[in-house]
Formats: C-alpha cells, structure tokens, sequence
C-alpha cells in the first residue's frame, strides 16, 4: 500500500496557525498522511525532517511576509539533503506579484488567501501520479 | 404582546404566508451557529427591565460611562508600523496629521520574540510585520518628533512587553516627560499567545511574575499606563465562535487578576488599569451582543468573583479591531464594506477605541491611500451616521437584549469548565481552549468549502481579475540598515555597564524582586532588546507549544 | 538499473548511515510486500540485533511524546544515537492519518545522530503498524544504538509493543484516559518501568501510590521501578535523567543475566508465526480455489441459509 505523505510546516517567527491546521486536518480527511512540525521551524528543521519522514510533498504556511526570503531557503536545503525530488506549495499572506519569484525557485505553487481546499487536494493528486517509483 | 399574541402570529399570518413564500432556509444562524427565531418580543428576554440597566452603572451593560460618545468619540486608533523606526515615525505623523487621535505600533516578529535584527532567527523577518526595535535607539528614532505627554500610545507588545515599556519610559524620560504623565497600553497578553498567537517565547509561571510585576510598578510610578490588553482579537481571528471569544478572553482576565492578587497586589489598586480587545466580525447584531454580555459578565466577575469595591475595577474598557480574517483577496475594494460594517458594529457595541483595517490587507500591509480610507470609514461613522448621538442605541432591541443574554448564559459554561479544570493556566496546558477553538474553526471553513457560509467574491459571484497593484512592499535590504546600525549603537555604548546592567537582570529574575526597574537601566545604557530577553531565557526557558490540531 | 542494483543501493545507503536512504528504506518496506522486500531483509539480517529497543507507552495525553523528547537528550548527552519510531492511529474512516509527536522532537532534527520517523497505523490493532517491525531492522542495521519505540497503549488490545521493545516504559498522568481500567485490564502487566507523569498535577500522589500498590503484587523480577516526571515544556530538570538511568539499568541487567536473549528469542518466535501467518493468508485468499468460496453469491447463500456455514468451512480446508 503505497500512501503520499504530507509534511506541513511553518517556517520563521510567524505563529499563525489556523491555516496550516486546517490545511493539515483537511488533507488528512482526504486520505494522506500528514506530518505537522508546528510553528517556528527553520527551513533546515523542515528540510531534515521532510526527508526523514520521506516525504512526496512539504506544504509551507506563512504570513508574516517573509516567504520570498524563507520558501526558497527551504527549497536549497531540501537540494543540500539530495531531497530535490520533494515538491514544495506554498499558502499564506503571498501577493500574487510574488508567485513567478517564488516559482523560478522551486516552489511548485502557491495558494493564496480563498483558495478551496479541493485545488490543494486536485494539485497532489495531479502531481502524485506523475512522481516516480520511490525506489530510485 | 406576549407568547399567546405571537403563536396567533404564527399560526394566523407567518405559516400561511411562508406556505406561499418559502424562508431561504430552514433554519437561520448567527455565524456563531446560535439560533436566530423567526421573531423576537418581549417574552424572549427574561427580567428584561433589570437587565437593562443604565449605562455608566453596574452592570455596564449598556456602557461604561453616562455619556458615552456624546461625551467624546471613542479614540480612532490605527495599528501602523513597519520596516524601520524612521520610516514607522513618517507613518504615525501622518496619521496623526489626518486627524488619528491615539499611537498604535505594530512590531516586527523579531522583536516581539526577543531577537535582535543580526539574529539568524530573524531571516526573512525584519520589518515585515511591524517595526525593527533593537535598542532604545531605533525607539528614539520612532518617537522623534511626536510628545508623549501629548499623545497616548498603544503597544501591541507581549512577552517583550516589559522592555518595550522600559524603552518608552525612557524616551519620555530624555524629552523631558515624567513618567507619571504617560498614557498608553502595552497588550501584555500572554496567555492568548499560548492559545492563538503563538509569540510567547517563557513558560506560563515566569511570564505571568513578569505580567504582575509590570502592573505592580505601573500602579506605582506610571499611573495612567493600561497595563494589560486582555483580548479575544486572536482567539477570535484563530477561527473562536463569538461565544469562545467572550469565555475565554475573560477566563484570561480572571488569571491576571487572579495571580495579582496572590503576589499580593490589592485588586482596586490595579484592576481600573485593565483594558480588553474585541474582535469587530461580520455578523454585526451578534456583535453588538457579545459587547454587551462581555461587559455585563465582567462587572458581576470583578464584584463578585474578585469583591472590587472601586467602581473603576469593574467597567470593561475596550479596543475594537475589525476582524482581519474576514478580509478577502479577491476583489479586496469589498472589503472597505465589511470594515464599514464591522466598525459600526463596534461603535455600536460601545467601543472606547478603534483599529479600522484597510483594504489591501489579506495581501500586504496598506498603503497610505487604503490606511487613510480605513480612517475615513472611522470619521464618517462619527461625524455623518448620527449613531454616536446616541446611547447604546440598540439597547431595549428584543433580538439585542436576547442575544446578550444567550451569549452571556453560554459563555457561564466555558467559565465554569475552565475553573473545574484548574484554571486557564491548566486548561491551555491540558489543550482544553485551542481543541473548541480548533473545532470552530474547522467547522467554519468547511461551512465556507460547502457554500453553507458564502463568501462573496470567493465562493460566489467571484469575476476574473488582476491582481492588485501597488501593494506596499517591505525593503528586503532593511535588514542590513538595521544591522550596520546595531553594531554602530554596540560599539558606541558603554559595554561593561551593559554586562554588570545584564548580571544584576539575572540575579532579580531569580529573586522575587520587580524587574522593571533593572530593566530600564538596562534599557538605558543601550542593552539590546535579545540581550534583555536571553537573559531570562537562561533563567525562564522557553515554552514549546502543546499541540492540539 | 535493475531491481537488485537497486536494493544494493538502498542496503549500502542504510548500512553507511546515509539519512535519506534510510528514510526511503523505510517508506519501501512500509509500502512493500512481503515478496517485494525480501530480499532487501535478507541482506540487512546480519547487520541487526545491536541496537537495544525502549518502548515508550501509555494513554493519549500522558506526556510520551514530551517524555521521548527529554529522553533524546538524555542518551545524547551520553554519546548514543538515537532513532524514533513515533506511530499513531490512522483514521478507520478516511484511512489518512494526522502524525504531530514529531513536533515535540523538533529541536533534535538537525543532530546528525538522531533520527525520527512518523508512521500510521494503517488499520492495525495492537498499537503499531504491520511494518513496524521491518521499519525497527532498517534502523538496527543503519547503527542506531538507542531505538525508541512511541506508540498508544490504553487496553488490552494495544499491546503489541511488548512483542519488541526490550524495555517497555509505561506512562500515566493523573486526569488523563482510565488509568483504573487500564490496570483492572491487565495491561499493568506489561511494562518494565512505570512513569507518573505531570507529578505536579493534583492526584498525581494519589495515582503515583496507587500503580505503586499495583506493581508490588507483581510477580515480575526484578520488580519495576515506579517513577516521577514532569516532562512538561520547562527545559529545567525534569526528572527524565533518572528514568534513562533505569532504562539503562533494566537493559544492562537483562543482558548480563541472559533475559534478553530469552526475550529476543520469544520475539523472533512471534514475529516467524505473524509473518508466516500472513504469508499464508495472503496466498490463500489469492489462490483460484479458495477465491471461489469468497464470492458474495456464496455469502448470500449461507445468509439464506441455503449453504451450511461448517460445511463451506470444511470445503475451504480440503481445498489448501
């Protein structure tokens, strides 16, 4: 039985959790398995621990407008750890002006503020049939 | 009137006609989820003479003072502040040039979790959602310009709180203002941090000795100082019913008050200085009710519960901000409705002052021509909608005066399971308060996946759209500015004063000594904020959050 | 590459501590079958047996995750290395699964000697998952010296920890779960050591004497020591210390007196029957001739009693 497995976490100092926990508990509802490593990880804490938990995907929440600065930091660790094989979306306080930045650096979507949880869902469905075997 | 006068509506006029003209809905709620009837009359509210009240009087239902907004409007005050110190100062003399009557600053994340800007920790963070203060330097600089005998200051602060205060007593203190003439509110709130914020950096026991020592030298040396902001904004904000907003903002008041008066402070000697925060949301008369049960609960608590004899002990004085989260991105100039909607809410509720949000802020902080709108909305509501001519002016309204009373009954029961439980202390610690608050919150987003709660805009009559331009933008170089002038300040001050400053800091946190005092010193001879709050760090530790998802 | 290239890297990779593989050697026997992965155990076998298993239990609330935390540091500042087997139950409902008692390790992610890892359930009883056990040798092999196993235990039927732990630490908090139904249930007999937890609590004494009453009619040798924590989030000394000390006491005992390879070989014992049981199993439900018995035609005639439950039963049992 093969199951995806979710990390979500939440990078900086930003303590807002609402998001993440309902993106969690919803996404658990769907069937996958998640991981919530709370509040106030930094991006290497979530890199190290998506590819202990080995991770399809890690799902970052933040609103204290430091994605451009946080996102593709865990992106270059997650590169460091050989774990480029792990998507990466994002959601939170994002301005769409900053979408195309966040993408040219690894971050394979964002979804902002009233997103419905069925586009997070239909976005890892899509992409987990298009990752390879877990064996290589 | 009477229930045989409404059965014969019922029976005569309403089922007839519905058999013809349907309801939208079965069953109606308020976004609270309590039960709105088809109608509402005299029978609806028990005691409905005694409850009332008068305003100005025990219980405060109907208002803390005799002339509310016929006296003085409630202080327009917007939260504002980010990137760096001047540029923060720049946005406050605006404000205040456009006719805000009170200071709001809003801090960076570092420097409400005692890290200074060079710290690894701060990465990506400086400046973002507040302003950059590392030292009484950057306080100065926010502060130039603007007397603080003349203006009264709110600092959404917490665990640091204690030094942002110090800070702000000396900057008075080098303009030349006593400190006896400062007035302001530092939101000094730990215990929602635990519940819904999540910017506490010590554990519940030292943080609430760090909380009463403030309101003990505060009653002493700094008089006109509200001590405390007890809110419910977050917990609300954190996805709370209005109910849960109410219970658990004043089971965390009883705590305060509680633990003061076991270190041995007299209860009239600080509880006049208390204030509170309310969320302003969407479903404006259940709003309005929340303000008055809330009021009308805490009199009866300070009287009986705590025996305050001063009158001013027992009047719920609060802050209003309209709830961010009802915000959208999608087609945000809606948003200056809701606000508008949510403010008059406020001021209807009896608001002592007011924090209207912009309508670019589900993207980004706003802009001057958005935050001056925001303001607007505060203006007209005072000076055109003739609502603050009058006193509590839905007060004697069946559905208003029912509503109070469902909200207070229901509110009784969180109280009471929260004292079977040891208290909020224990009831955070056993994830009692975030379980409800995670409960509603999931429920309320499933309501909004289900179209059971519309949002418009986002899951009806949406339209394609741009996306907003001009959004204001933090200078992601700002770190580095701040940097630079951390270590100029560093090289610049007396760094053995700091260190016998820092060693006594350790010796009174172990002590049963008022920090306060060595903290302005430290504060004083330029001590960074991280190096105050590392200081008891080592002596407090830090808390890790009990997880409930 | 083929298969087996592929195995012998997985195999390398785990054997040279390598983090990533042995994450992704987990996640393969976690969503392998047993024919899948046979022969990467095969090849692990040799490399397992040194590494000394804790099994940290109790109710849902009780502090293990916390307790676990505090117990990381404890090994850590002795030099071991630790891994983490941190198992929680998978909704029966929606079969996903919310794994949070990560969160409470966090701060011990970045030590390259500590490893931990989440896994559900996945709809079996008994408190861990069917792979636990598979899950266990990869990090054995990989050279963890200290292996902690978390996992719910409040009844009879979670139980399973003690079919491999080599110490079972069982922990209570006053307030929390039945901790009286829980010893009237028998589990009281499983653990090595016992743990009151959250002892500053109210009826933390009264609950600490209790399961101290308990114990001593124990006919367990030697008799389990009953302790007092409080893990709680304050860094300050939480009393953990000494619960490492009679973790380590407990193994070092066992081990000089030959208890641990008693219990080791119950273990291999039990684990040969679960795994030959669900070899067998799963060839018997795939075999043409028992498939036949299994179709809803066949239950709706022995529901109408047009069959004869028994009789079907004995067809079954001629047909293997």
């Amino acid at each position: 039985m093969q199951k995806v497995r979710i990390l979500i976490a939440k990078p900086g100092l930003d303590g807002h959790d609402r998001g993440a926990k309902f993106v969690a508990r919803a996404l658990q509802e769907k069937g996958y398995e998640v991981i919530y490593t709370g509040i106030r990880q930094t991006p290497l804490q979530i890199a190290l621990a998506a590819v202990q938990e080995d991770v399809d995907f890690v799902g970052l929440s933040l609103l204290s407008g430091a994605h451009n600065e946080l996102f593709p930091k865990v992106v270059e660790e997650l590169h460091n750890a050989g774990a480029d094989d792990i998507i990466v979306f994002g959601g939170g306080v994002i301005p769409q002006s900053d979408i195309e930045f966040l993408k040219s650096k690894g971050i394979k979507a964002i979804f902002g503020p009233g997103t419905s949880i069925k586009t997070i869902v239909d976005f890892i469905e899509n992409e987990s049939k298009s990752r390879n075997s877990k064996i290589s | 009137m009477g229930e045989s006068g409404y059965k014969n509506w019922q029976e005569k006029t309403l089922i007839p006609y519905i058999k013809k003209n349907p309801t939208r809905k079965e069953k109606f709620k308020t976004s609270s989820y309590l039960d709105v009837k088809d109608l509402y009359i005299d029978s609806d509210v028990e005691n409905y003479e005694q409850n009332l009240g008068y305003p100005g009087q025990y219980p405060f239902t109907r208002g803390p003072y005799p002339t509310m907004y016929r006296g003085q409007f409630w202080t327009m005050r917007q939260y504002a502040g980010f990137g760096t110190a001047k540029e923060s100062n720049e946005r406050y003399k605006y404000l205040l040039r456009q006719g805000q009557t009170g200071l709001s600053v809003a801090f960076d994340l570092p420097t409400q979790i005692g890290y200074d800007s060079d710290s690894p920790m701060s990465e990506g963070e400086v400046g973002k959602v507040g302003v950059a203060i590392d030292t009484i330097d950057d306080m100065e600089t926010l502060f130039r310009d603007i007397p603080l005998d003349k203006v009264s200051t709110s600092m959404t602060i917490n665990a640091t709180a204690f030094i942002l205060l110090a800070m702000y007593i000396v900057v008075g203190k080098k303009q030349g203002v006593d400190k006896k003439l400062l007035r302001g509110t530092i939101q000094n709130d730990i215990l929602k941090e635990y519940i819904a914020r999540g910017t506490y950096i010590y554990p519940p026991k030292p943080s609430m000795r760090i909380i009463t020592d403030i309101f003990d030298y505060c009653a002493k040396e700094v008089p006109k100082w509200n001590t405390i902001s007890i809110s419910g904004y977050h917990i609300r904000e954190a996805g709370s019913t209005a109910v849960q907003e109410v219970a658990f903002t004043l089971a965390d008041g009883i705590e305060y008050v509680k633990s003061a008066i076991e270190k041995g402070l007299n209860v009239d000697e600080f509880a006049g200085r208390l204030s509170f925060f309310f969320n302003a949301h969407n479903d404006i008369l259940e709003e309005v009710a929340k303000f008055r049960a809330a009021r009308r609960m805490w009199a009866k608590i300070m009287k009986e519960r705590f025996k305050a004899k001063n009158e001013k002990s027992l009047m719920l004085r609060f802050h209003t901000q309209t709830g961010g989260s009802t915000l959208t991105a999608q087609q945000p100039e809606n948003n200056i409705i809701r606000v508008t909607l949510q403010a008059l809410a406020a001021v209807l509720g009896g608001t002592q002052s007011l924090h209207t949000n912009s309508m670019d802020e589900a993207l980004a902080l706003p802009t001057e021509k958005s935050v001056r709108i925001a303001l607007r909305t505060q203006q007209i509501i005072a000076y055109e909608s003739g609502v603050a001519n009058v006193v509590d002016p839905l007060g004697g309204s069946y559905y208003i005066e029912s509503l109070t009373d469902t909200i207070e009954k229901k509110a009784w029961e969180y109280i009471n399971k929260i004292d079977e439980l040891g208290g909020m202390v224990a009831a955070i610690e056993q994830g009692f308060v975030q379980k409800e608050i995670q409960e509603s919150a999931y429920q309320y987003q499933m309501d909004i996946e289900n179209k059971e709660r519309i949002i418009v805009g986002v899951n009806s009559f949406q339209i394609e759209e741009e996306p907003p331009k001009d959004l204001l933008k933090v200078d992601p170089t700002l770190r580095g500015e701040q940097i630079k002038n951390l270590q100029r300040v560093k090289s610049q001050r007396d760094n053995s004063k700091v260190l016998n400053n820092l060693k006594l800091l350790k010796e009174v946190a172990q002590s049963n000594e008022n920090i306060m005092p060595v903290v302005i010193e430290c504060v004083e001879n330029y001590a960074t904020l991280q190096e105050i709050a590392d200081t008891l760090r080592q002596e407090f530790g830090e808390y890790k959050e009990s997880v409930v998802i | 590459m083929s298969q087996s290239q592929e195995i012998q890297k997985l195999v390398d990779g785990v054997l040279n501590k390598k983090t990533r593989y042995i994450a992704k050697a987990i996640s393969f026997v976690e969503n392998s079958d047993y024919k899948t992965k046979k022969s990467f155990l095969k090849t692990i076998f040799s490399y397992t047996g040194k590494a000394k298993v804790v099994g940290i239990t109790g109710s849902p609330g009780a502090g293990k995750s916390t307790i676990t935390d505090k117990l990381i540091k404890a090994f850590r500042d002795d030099n071991k290395s630790v891994a983490v087997l941190a198992i929680d139950p998978s909704s029966p409902f929606t079969k996903g699964a919310l794994l949070g008692d990560r969160i409470r390790m966090q701060n011990h992610t970045t030590d390259p000697f500590v490893y931990v890892r989440s896994m559900a359930s996945r709809g079996a009883l008994g408190g861990l998952s069917e792979t636990t056990k598979d899950a266990l040798k990869v990090l054995d092999a990989a050279g963890f010296d200290i292996i902690i196993i978390e996992t719910v235990g409040v009844g009879q039927n979670e139980i399973d920890i003690v079919k491999i732990a080599d110490c079972v630490v069982l922990v209570f908090a006053p307030g929390f779960g039945d901790e009286i139904q829980a010893m009237k249930a028998g589990v009281m007999e499983i653990a090595d050591i016992y743990v009151v937890n959250k002892a500053d609590r109210d009826f933390s004494q009264k609950l600490f004497k209790e399961i101290s009453d308990i114990v001593n009619l124990s006919q367990k040798q030697p008799k389990p020591p009953v302790l007092k924590t409080i893990a709680t989030n304050t860094f300050k000394e939480s009393a953990v210390e000494s619960l490492k000390k009679e973790i380590v006491n407990y193994l070092d005992h066992i081990e000089t007196s030959s208890h641990l390879a008693k219990k080791r070989q119950l273990f291999i014992e039990s684990e040969l029957i679960d795994t030959i049981t669900k070899i067998m199993i799963d060839k018997l439900l795939s075999d043409q001739n028992v498939k036949s018995f299994f179709d809803n035609k066949t239950i709706a005639q022995i529901y109408n009693k047009e069959l004869n439950f028994y009789t079907i039963i004995d067809k079954i049992v001629e047909a293997i």
